[in-house]
């Protein structure tokens, strides 16, 4: 019995200590993200933000796009097979459109990010770690969070939202040829029905969750690198454990703020 | 006045008291050569000097500034004027080798590209890598990887330099040339080293002064030849490469049958 209070309270305490970390890496980053910016930052720094853009964003835009497509078409028949039964044929495509923007956008771009550059970040900080570059870092009077973390992250913070409206655009596209195929509906008539339907106010929703899905991603993913202690057993760990979490926290992020956006919605 | 200062370092790990009570002066423009036997806590003080930990009581001054207890701006200021090459090159895999020796003169200087690519350069040509800029860390070989390690840490032409077992896997032609520049960066510029290192033959070239480290305590500091000189066995015994019995015939057979007896027992 004791030994299972113990092992609640011990494992209470670490994930107190992790959200802790991520805290204070958080801040950390925010305060050494100034060396990123274009024009007042270090041009070094810009330029690994721009090349980890290209990495984040433009790397992934087939998965993201074929991954929007395959979940349009999912939402829509889906949406089809019990909206027909009430002669509602026509709802699907309010059902795709603010689906998309509301939520699966933001979220199938989140989870896709996070297992190609959460676990990415994850393994080339550990790696980092393994091999003394990031004491190497220090002892060249290197900031690792200004050096390492903040070109990422703001990478992430444009990569990602950008990422989200592409995908929202690839999931309705789907939801339209689907409504094409099935009712004969033409692809400008369906964007337009698209527009009427959603508001500015899904759209920006959808982003502010993505900027949020951006730090979770970005943050885990460099925290887990940082941790790494011991061999390359250890950074494949870790690899998987960022994914895991990042995964987790984006989920239970996601859950959060539809819940703020549902009661701001109702008045 | 030393240059570095370490004072009743204790360090310790999970209970383990690695580094116990140490005290060392290095005078400025000495080459001081760390000894020590694998696990003796030769690196754990490397870095803690480095003010990558912290230790659990003592002082290590460098030019004059506490490290252990300094703030983040002042250990900066310190570790500008400190060069580093660690034992596994520890290069920028995303850089290639001429940015890497370059990535502390873009940033923390303010001299023109054309100037820097010529002191790059140079650091390469003195280590013997004047050609092989361009390549990727993943392309060296890890004594050319040692090697350009040595030449992004004399990069900003430091006033100490720290080398942690700088010829080990070199062969004896390229060791004896970096030992040889060790010497002549010492006499030239009057750059104070910290060496590590296993080798005798290196240690005993390069050092002014030699301090030996056995289970974190000094056992030795001293010149070469107070240190040739020492009667203490554990000295000697490094000294003379004589190895501590443990893979002899009638050790083993003795320990076997003290195994055999143990199972017994039970």
């Amino acid at each position: 019995m004791a030994n299972l209070l113990e092992n609640a309270g011990r494992e209470t305490l670490s994930q107190l200590d992790y959200v802790g970390s991520l805290h204070i890496q958080l801040w950390a980053t925010l305060r050494g993200m100034r060396t990123a910016l274009p024009l007042v930052g270090n041009r070094y720094r810009w330029r690994a933000a721009v090349r980890q853009m290209l990495e984040i964003g433009v790397d992934a835009l087939p998965m993201v796009a074929l991954l929007a497509v395959c979940s349009g078409f999912i939402l829509a028949m889906q949406g089809a097979s019990e909206l027909r039964r009430f002669g509602a044929l026509h709802y699907v495509i309010d059902l795709v459109a603010v689906g998309f923007t509301r939520e699966l956008g933001p979220l199938l771009t989140a989870i896709a990010v996070s297992g190609r550059s959460g676990s990415a970040f994850a393994a080339e900080i550990g790696t980092m770690r393994v091999t003394e570059e990031i004491d190497a870092l220090k002892v060249m009077a290197f900031e690792p969070v200004e050096f390492v973390i903040a070109p990422k992250f703001l990478a992430a913070l444009v990569a990602v939202p950008c990422l989200s409206i592409v995908s929202n655009f690839f999931g309705i596209l789907a939801g339209g040829l689907f409504m094409f195929f099935s009712t004969r509906l033409s692809l400008p008539l369906y964007f337009h029905y698209v527009l009427s339907s959603i508001e500015l106010r899904d759209v920006s929703a959808g982003l502010i969750k993505s900027l949020a899905f951006a730090v979770i991603i970005a943050q885990v993913g460099c925290l887990e690198g940082f941790r790494v202690r011991g061999g390359p057993e250890a950074v494949g760990r870790s690899t998987t454990t960022a994914v895991v979490r990042s995964t987790f926290l984006v989920i239970v992020a996601d859950a959060v703020f539809t819940t703020i956006f549902y009661f701001v919605g109702k008045t | 006045m030393p240059i570095i200062s370490v004072r009743d370092l204790v360090v310790e790990y999970d209970g383990r008291r690695v580094l116990d009570g140490l005290n060392l002066d290095i005078q400025p423009g000495e080459i001081m050569v760390l000894l020590g036997g694998s696990g003796s806590g030769k690196s754990t003080l490397l870095r803690q000097i480095l003010g990558l930990e912290q230790p659990k009581s003592g002082s290590i001054s460098i030019k004059g500034t506490d490290v252990t207890r300094c703030s983040q701006a002042e250990l900066t200021k310190v570790r500008r004027s400190i060069g580093v090459a660690f034992q596994s090159g520890a290069l920028f895999n995303s850089l290639s080798v001429e940015d890497n020796v370059a990535l502390t003169l873009r940033e923390h200087t303010a001299l023109a590209p054309s100037i820097i690519d010529l002191v790059v350069w140079m650091k390469l040509a003195v280590v013997g890598l004047a050609d092989f800029g361009k390549l990727q860390p993943r392309e060296l070989s890890g004594g050319m990887k040692k090697r350009a390690a040595v030449a992004r840490a004399l990069a900003l032409d430091p006033e100490i330099l720290v080398l942690d077992e700088p010829s080990a896997g070199l062969d004896p032609i390229v060791a004896a040339e970096l030992d040889e520049l060790i010497v002549f960066l010492k006499e030239t510029f009057q750059i104070t080293a910290l060496v590590v290192t296993h080798e005798l033959s290196s240690a005993f070239r390069i050092a002014d002064r030699i301090a030996m480290l056995f289970n974190g305590r000094f056992l030795a500091v001293g010149t070469k030849d107070e240190m040739r000189a020492s009667q203490h066995p554990r000295v000697r015994q490094f000294l003379n490469r004589a190895p501590d019995n443990q893979v002899h015939a009638p050790a083993v057979a003795a320990y076997l049958e003290q195994y055999v007896r143990s199972r017994e027992a039970n």
